[in-house]
């Protein structure tokens, strides 16, 4: 979820229209942002039974322990494990792989395409299919796979990217960035091979709904929950 | 009182809050005295399947989880929690589990294409045997997994549901009395997996 208004609300909303997972994401890290955090994965345990992602910044071991123990299921660490990848591997050994996501932001370039960090603002000269690979083999569970280009656009996925990446890698690869339309989280789940589609802007303004979203991908021969 | 153990192996937040929602007193504990005296035990972990009996033999914990299955009281494994009620896992070579059902863990076949661990959403199948957990869950109920591993039960009798991942493997087992286990989360399958839960709740005050 990215600027949802009150996200306690917003979450419980999308777990009744029947969302399968949510993922909390907060683009800014301050120490400030940090304890907001931590408070949000608390009260947002309190009211989901569904499993929940939250990530932002996060940076040390320490800060992972602290949300999951707030009932969070999954961390998503993405500038920091660019940083330091031993923080994926340490994660993955002390809390197991299924609950360190590895969230990857790219861009298109001249070959494939490379990996940004700091939210998008900062080029790291890595190529992002190899970087997911490496995070898988450190321990990762899940890459959350954003595209830069995409990202804000409306107009689908970066399928290329999604299946070079869901190629590449033994874990699950969720699609993200470019959702504008029930086609796009089709074409993300089929041509992009992503094993799950992430939309956060359809459905907060309410474009469309969870359940029609579902009821489209499973008329269409996608195993959905509904 | 229902005793959560607690043996340092994951998220017991949530599967205590889920009980607190439905009405039950969930006490989250390490110690064998409380799982002595309780009137349930939900038995709940992640991680790994060696690592996790270090940490209950150090707690001293494996006697008092025996006892309270020998002794007939509600019990309900989840995740590893059912893994480690069988006798060995090949995720831990050599390590014994507290061998409550026979069988053994084995990884899920691992294959292009096929995701390992097996993440997400998917669907129970009842085994035809009647059982008071699944009672009122439809035939294809979608539940929450996280894992790598599954159960090989050696009497299939004890399997009451599972769930396609590469193969078919049990997802849900019982013992035909109060003792029962699932492979998935139910305190993160939302309505069926609190139906579950409520099920079990049921049993305990029966």
């Amino acid at each position: 979820m990215r600027d949802a208004g009150d996200p306690v609300a917003a979450g419980r909303r999308y777990e009744r229209e029947g969302a399968d997972e949510l993922v909390f994401l907060d683009i800014t890290a301050s120490a400030h942002a940090r304890r907001t955090r931590v408070r949000l994965a608390r009260e947002v345990a309190q009211v989901l039974f569904i499993p929940f992602t939250v990530g932002g910044g996060i940076g040390s071991l320490e800060e992972i322990r602290q949300l999951l123990a707030q009932g969070c299921d999954k961390i998503s660490v993405n500038t920091a494990a660019v940083k330091t990848p031993g923080l994926i591997t340490q994660a993955a050994r002390r809390f197991g792989s299924q609950c360190v996501v590895v969230a990857i932001d790219a861009k298109r370039g001249a070959r494939g395409w490379e990996v940004y960090t700091r939210g998008g603002r900062t080029p790291t000269g890595q190529d992002a299919v190899k970087w997911a690979r490496e995070a898988a083999d450190r321990g990762a569970g899940e890459i959350l796979l954003t595209s830069m280009d995409t990202d804000g656009t409306k107009a689908g996925y970066d399928l290329a990217l999604t299946r070079a990446v869901a190629e590449a890698v033994p874990i699950p690869v969720i699609a993200s960035g470019g959702a504008g339309s029930l086609r796009h989280l089709y074409e993300g789940l089929t041509k992009g091979k992503a094993d799950a589609v992430l939309a956060a802007s359809i459905f907060h303004y309410r474009r469309y709904t969870i359940p029609q979203a579902k009821r489209y991908l499973k008329k269409r021969g996608v195993p959905v929950r509904l | 009182m229902i005793a959560v153990v607690d043996y340092g192996m994951g998220n017991l937040a949530s599967v205590a809050k889920a009980l607190r929602f439905l009405g039950a007193r969930p006490q989250v504990t390490s110690r064998p005295g409380d799982i002595a005296r309780s009137q349930a035990v939900v038995f709940p972990g992640v991680g790994a399947f060696g690592e996790a009996m270090g940490e209950l033999r150090r707690r001293g914990l494996v006697a008092p989880l025996l006892e309270a299955i020998g002794s007939g009281k509600p019990f309900l494994g989840l995740c590893l929690g059912l893994q480690l009620l069988f006798e060995a896992s090949d995720e831990s070579p050599g390590v014994k589990g507290l061998a409550v059902f026979r069988g053994r863990v084995r990884r899920l076949p691992s294959r292009p294409g096929l995701k390992i661990p097996h993440m997400g959403w998917n669907r129970l199948e009842k085994s035809g045997i009647r059982n008071p957990l699944l009672r009122d869950i439809p035939e294809g109920a979608f539940v929450y997994f996280v894992h790598s591993y599954y159960a090989d039960p050696q009497e299939k009798k004890v399997v009451i549901a599972k769930t396609r991942h590469g193969l078919p493997f049990p997802s849900a087992v019982g013992d035909g009395g109060k003792l029962w286990a699932t492979q998935f989360h139910p305190e993160k399958s939302q309505v069926w997996g609190l139906k579950l839960l409520k099920n079990f709740l049921k049993e305990v005050s029966s």
